[in-house]
């Protein structure tokens, strides 16, 4: 079977995707995935060069908004849903790999 | 940009991104208040906050202020794409930020420098800040944190990212264009750009290439500079370390590196390991903006004069220097100037006294007021001290020059007293004269004392020096 | 067969009239459907969340504002289910997901607030496959719905909550969302009508994002009628939403008896006979709804849709890419589940790893390759491109006809289990609804007739985008001729 991605392309996406997989869910994402890519092989296949990419289904254009304030939150609305929270901010822990 | 050495045989190349923070009412993407200093996560919503199921609306504001950034850049005004920055980072709400990517709203441009050097300008497009992350811990840095607090007030403000091509050759060059972009956009009033405050933040991509090479060697961002002073530093100090490490025959890596303003150095920041794949893609969420010609054109109309502009006005004056010009534009004097002029005012004495004595400001003082104290002074009317004076109380007060000086009992001694009281100094000191007259400059002193003695002081040491010259010379 | 469907299911525009004249009240209706739900719900479990005490409060507070005369609504005392990735403020609001579990969230999206100023009693959130991914229910991490047809088979998904609590009687509406047909293939497998509207043309505020440019919210009915009523109420421009069609679309209701004389109908070809895992039976049923079109007044067609061949490799490249950005906020600072770590990005690996379940995994990795570097042309470009090809296809074909016709689903409800183990087998279920999706377009799924198994079958009506009354109109042909 060709390989349209690797177990080691599924661990690296996955590690940018935040997720942690067992060595058995490697190999059965992996081969899943395969097959899903496999199949999309039609599409990688077509010659569609003069073709323009479609991001939106309906051609609008320019939908903006005045600079006038809507009502905002306060923070009751909101911090009580927070798993952690300090003096009024969300609290995480500590972020690594920043400096030396 | 011509070439220039920055030390040896090498030459600096700097190109900086500069992140602009629009004042805007509110922020790009919601109707929270655009505002500094609240308590914390007291200015969010929904959207702002990334919540499950929220969604963006741009604010045509900030989309307008984009545009006229653009134009006064001299950049072409584009059909534009929002698009995701995917990364995970906790001060970004939905672990990508809204920005432009492939098709920005301004490309294309130039940012003319006051020496009259262009810096080519690559883009300058529209993205949302994020919110902040204060690191609680020992040092208030990363490194050694305990843990994090997030406020997302900031997160979704309206930024305008200006990049600059890698034009940039000197640390003066580097300075002069955080400063000139700084007062293009006071000018057009889109935001207070205040460096200490982070409403302008300035990254610099540093590399450097022996002189005579073509191609581009490995750069590095440097990020976390906070002052102009910060800036030239930090450039330096990296340029160095580039060219230490080729001289060891080593290579700088590619990678963000953070200045360190205590230490004087730059420190390196995530390693080419983790280095991000953005995954960059169209924001489906909001849909491409595209301008008309008639909003264009109506900003182009609408310009303010900027300064290079206010600049040339100064500089189709003769004797003005350039930066005289400059400093003149970036106090706000150059109309002023430009009107006491027009009043009669000799250019390089306006310029001077706005220069040299009216750093502090303007107060009460007019411009025909100050073509008239300039008048003045050139009559020998008044002296220069006495001027200085006179100056000042305008400053304090107004009114008119003549009024204040007759009041402060100022009135310089006229030419033809003086020339009299010379000429009867002369009879009556003749051996001085004698000794003066064959080159002994030390009796001068004393000639000068005599007369202002005479005239309690009211007479002009300049005048008194030009007139006994004129005697001697005469002989 | 074990079954829990009513004998006789009200319409929500018959309540709407009884409890605005007060010959019942919306209380009395509500308690009635909440009585269904109490005998039934065990066995279907279509509901993550009944919320009986708000929906008395609110049924309450209907009655008292008819009683003192004033302005109810088109909805008024009609009991409505929401499926649970719909924000609810106050009422937990969970995509089906561990990650959401508990959630309230601060603020009602935009359907939420239209059907409660329409007077709707809200009577709780329905299941769904996770984060709407999937077309039988089973990804929910609150357990699988059953279909109240034949309770060992899958209501279809990801909106089978939603489907199944309008089949099994306990509301008369309930609303969906539609990503790949989400809400067109439950109806399908439930016998309920289904509709997709076009793109836009319903607010996505408040809409837990899947895919943001194929996602649309949508009505599950009893009737093709009550289906309209409901989706005019939801429908129109909103200014949170940059995505939402600002032109006011044409009435549905009005013209919906207007028959089918001289309409012409294309019949998708690639989406019959050649597709995988289709069944006899749906392609039977298929042509006999053709037929009822013909003898009605239609001129029916084959046609083709060249591009359709590739939708469903567009879709799974799309759909994912999209999901994976949009579910990047999950990770465990805000709200939600968290799971602590050494450190923040242990804290994010550990939250999303145990927080989502396989399929959510599968798409997101899936997306994330889509759009990494290197791939991006290969894949997610190249889907954009055949999203174009295909919208000009449909542009083709709609200067021909009035609408097309397609089966909605391949087959009729499957067995709980029986395609849980091989995504790709799970992701044909898709190929006929999944078009619509990718070029915006507006659909509807009607049921007509059963399989051998008495499973209900539905064929979809599809209509140009911000066409919906004539596919309205069609449909309701339709739905007489299948009575």
């Amino acid at each position: 079977m060709s390989d349209s991605i690797s177990s080691d392309e599924v661990k690296h996406v996955a590690h940018l995707a935040r997720l942690r997989l067992t060595s058995e869910e490697l190999a059965t994402f992996t081969e899943q995935l395969r097959a899903v890519l496999d199949h999309a092989k039609d599409v990688e296949a077509l010659d569609l060069d003069d073709v323009e990419p479609m991001s939106h289904p309906l051609p609008i254009e320019n939908t903006m908004r005045k600079d006038i304030p809507n009502p905002m939150l306060k923070p009751s609305d909101f911090l009580p849903e927070a798993p952690a929270v300090e003096g009024g901010r969300f609290l995480v822990p500590k972020i690594l790999g920043e400096e030396e | 940009m011509n070439q220039e050495t920055f030390k040896d045989n090498w030459e600096l190349i700097v190109g900086l991104e500069v992140h602009v923070e629009l004042a805007t009412q509110t922020k790009l993407f919601c109707g929270c208040l655009n505002q500094f200093g609240s308590e914390a996560n007291t200015n969010v919503c929904p959207v702002c906050l990334g919540l499950p199921g929220s969604l963006p609306v741009v604010n045509e504001t900030a989309v307008y202020y984009a545009m006229q950034l653009g134009r006064a850049l001299h950049c072409s005004v584009n059909r534009s794409v929002f698009a995701r920055k995917n990364y995970f980072y906790p001060d970004m709400p939905k672990d990508y930020q809204i920005s432009q990517y492939d098709l920005p709203t301004n490309l294309n441009g130039y940012l003319e420098l006051p020496t009259g050097e262009a810096v080519g300008i690559e883009r300058a497009h529209i993205e949302e800040d994020t919110g902040k992350t204060t690191h609680i811990g020992t040092s208030g840095r990363i490194s050694g944190s305990d843990y994090s607090l997030v406020d997302y007030n900031r997160a979704g403000i309206p930024l305008i990212e200006v990049v600059s091509k890698p034009e940039i050759r000197t640390i003066e060059q580097a300075k002069a264009y955080v400063s000139e972009l700084r007062n293009i956009i006071l000018a057009l009033d889109i935001s207070d750009a205040k460096m200490e405050e982070g409403s302008i933040r300035v990254d610099a991509n540093v590399s450097v290439r022996e002189n005579g090479e073509q191609n581009l060697r490995t750069r590095c961002e440097i990020k976390n500079v906070n002052s102009l002073k910060s800036l030239g530093r930090a450039i330096e100090y990296e340029a160095n370390r580039h060219i230490s490490l080729y001289g060891n025959g080593e290579y700088p890596k590619q990678e963000t590196r953070h200045w360190d303003e205590d230490a004087g150095r730059t420190r390196s920041g995530r390693s080419k390991e983790d280095a991000e794949d953005y995954r960059y893609f169209t924001e489906p969420d909001l849909v491409p903006l595209n301008p008309s010609e008639e909003t264009i054109a109506k900003i182009d109309q609408e310009m303010p004069e900027l300064p290079s502009e206010r600049r040339r006005k100064l500089a189709n004056l003769t004797g003005v220097k350039s930066s005289d010009m400059t400093l003149l534009v970036e106090r706000n004097h150059d109309a002023f100037a430009l009107d006491a002029i027009e009043g009669g005012g000799e250019p390089e004495k306006v310029v001077k006294h706005l220069v040299n004595n009216l750093s502090s400001g303007l107060g009460a003082l007019t411009p025909e007021a100050l073509a008239q104290l300039i008048q003045m002074e050139n009559n020998s009317e008044i002296t220069s001290t006495q001027a200085k004076k006179v100056l000042g109380e305008l400053v304090q007060r107004g009114g008119t020059p003549a009024n204040l000086a007759t009041e402060l009992g100022f009135e310089a001694v006229g030419i033809s007293d003086l020339e009299n009281l010379v000429d009867q100094l002369i009879n009556e000191h003749s051996d001085e004269w004698e000794r003066f007259c064959s080159g002994d400059t030390k009796v001068q002193g004393f000639f000068v004392g005599q007369v202002m003695k005479s005239t309690s002081g009211q007479a002009d040491g300049k005048v008194i020096n030009q007139i006994l010259n004129e005697r001697s010379t005469a002989k | 067969m074990n079954s829990v469907t009513p004998k006789q299911y009200q319409s929500a525009s018959e309540i709407a009239g009884l409890v605005a004249n007060r010959e019942t009240s919306a209380v009395e209706i509500l308690e009635r459907h909440l009585n269904q739900i109490e005998e039934h719900e065990k066995d279907v479990n279509a509901f993550n969340l009944v919320t009986i005490n708000e929906a008395r409060a609110a049924a309450k507070e209907t009655d008292k504002l008819i009683v003192e005369g004033g302005n109810v609504g088109p909805l008024a005392g009609v009991p409505i289910a929401i499926k649970d990735n719909l924000c609810t403020k106050g009422i937990p609001t969970t995509a089906s997901s561990k990650i959401l579990e508990g959630w309230k969230p601060p603020y009602d999206a935009t359907v939420v607030r239209k059907l409660k100023e329409a007077g709707a009693t809200i009577i709780g959130k329905t299941n769904l496959d996770e984060f709407a991914m999937g077309s039988s229910t089973e990804n929910s991490a609150f357990g699988p719905t059953r279909n109240p047809h034949d309770l060992s088979c899958v209501p279809g998904g990801s909106s089978g909550g939603s489907a199944a609590a309008v089949a099994a009687g306990f509301a008369p509406i309930a609303i969906g969302s539609d990503t790949g047909g989400s809400i067109r293939q439950p109806a399908a497998l439930c016998g309920v009508v289904g509709v997709k509207p076009t793109y836009g043309g319903v607010s996505r505020y408040g809409l837990l994002a899947f895919a943001s440019s194929l996602d649309q919210v949508g009505p599950f009915a009893t009737s093709v009628k009550d289906a309209a009523i409901v989706h005019e109420v939801i429908g129109g421009y909103d200014p949170l939403d940059s995505t939402s069609i600002k032109q006011a679309p044409n009435s549905f209701v009005n013209e919906i008896d207007q028959g089918v004389n001289k309409l012409k109908v294309g019949i998708i070809s690639e989406l019959m006979g050649g597709i995988d895992g289709i069944t006899q039976e749906v392609i039977k049923q298929t042509n006999i709804a053709v037929s009822a079109l013909s003898d009605a007044g239609a001129q029916v067609e084959e046609v083709s849709l060249p591009a359709a061949l590739y939708c469903l490799s567009a879709y799974y490249l799309i759909a994912p890419a999209e999901a994976s950005s949009n579910l990047s906020r999950y990770d465990g600072v805000r709200y939600g589940l968290r799971v602590d770590g050494a450190n923040l990005k242990e804290m994010n690996v550990n939250t999303r790893t145990e927080g989502f379940g396989d399929e959510v995994k599968r798409r997101i990795m899936l997306g994330t390759y889509a759009l990494s570097a290197g791939y991006y042309d290969a894949y997610y470009g190249k889907a954009l491109k055949v999203r174009r090809l295909l919208a000009e296809n449909f542009a083709d074909l709609y200067k021909d006809y009035d609408v097309l016709l397609s089966p909605t689903s391949p087959c009729t409800a499957f067995k709980l289990g029986a395609k849980i183990d091989d995504p790709m087998t799970m992701y044909v279920n898709d190929v006929c609804t999944i078009p619509s999706n990718l070029v915006g377009h507006p659909a509807i799924s009607i049921p007509f007739g059963s399989g051998k198994d008495g499973m209900p079958i539905g064929v979809q009506i599809l209509a140009p985008p911000m066409n919906e009354s004539v596919m309205y109109q069609v449909a309701h042909t339709l739905e007489k001729a299948s009575q």
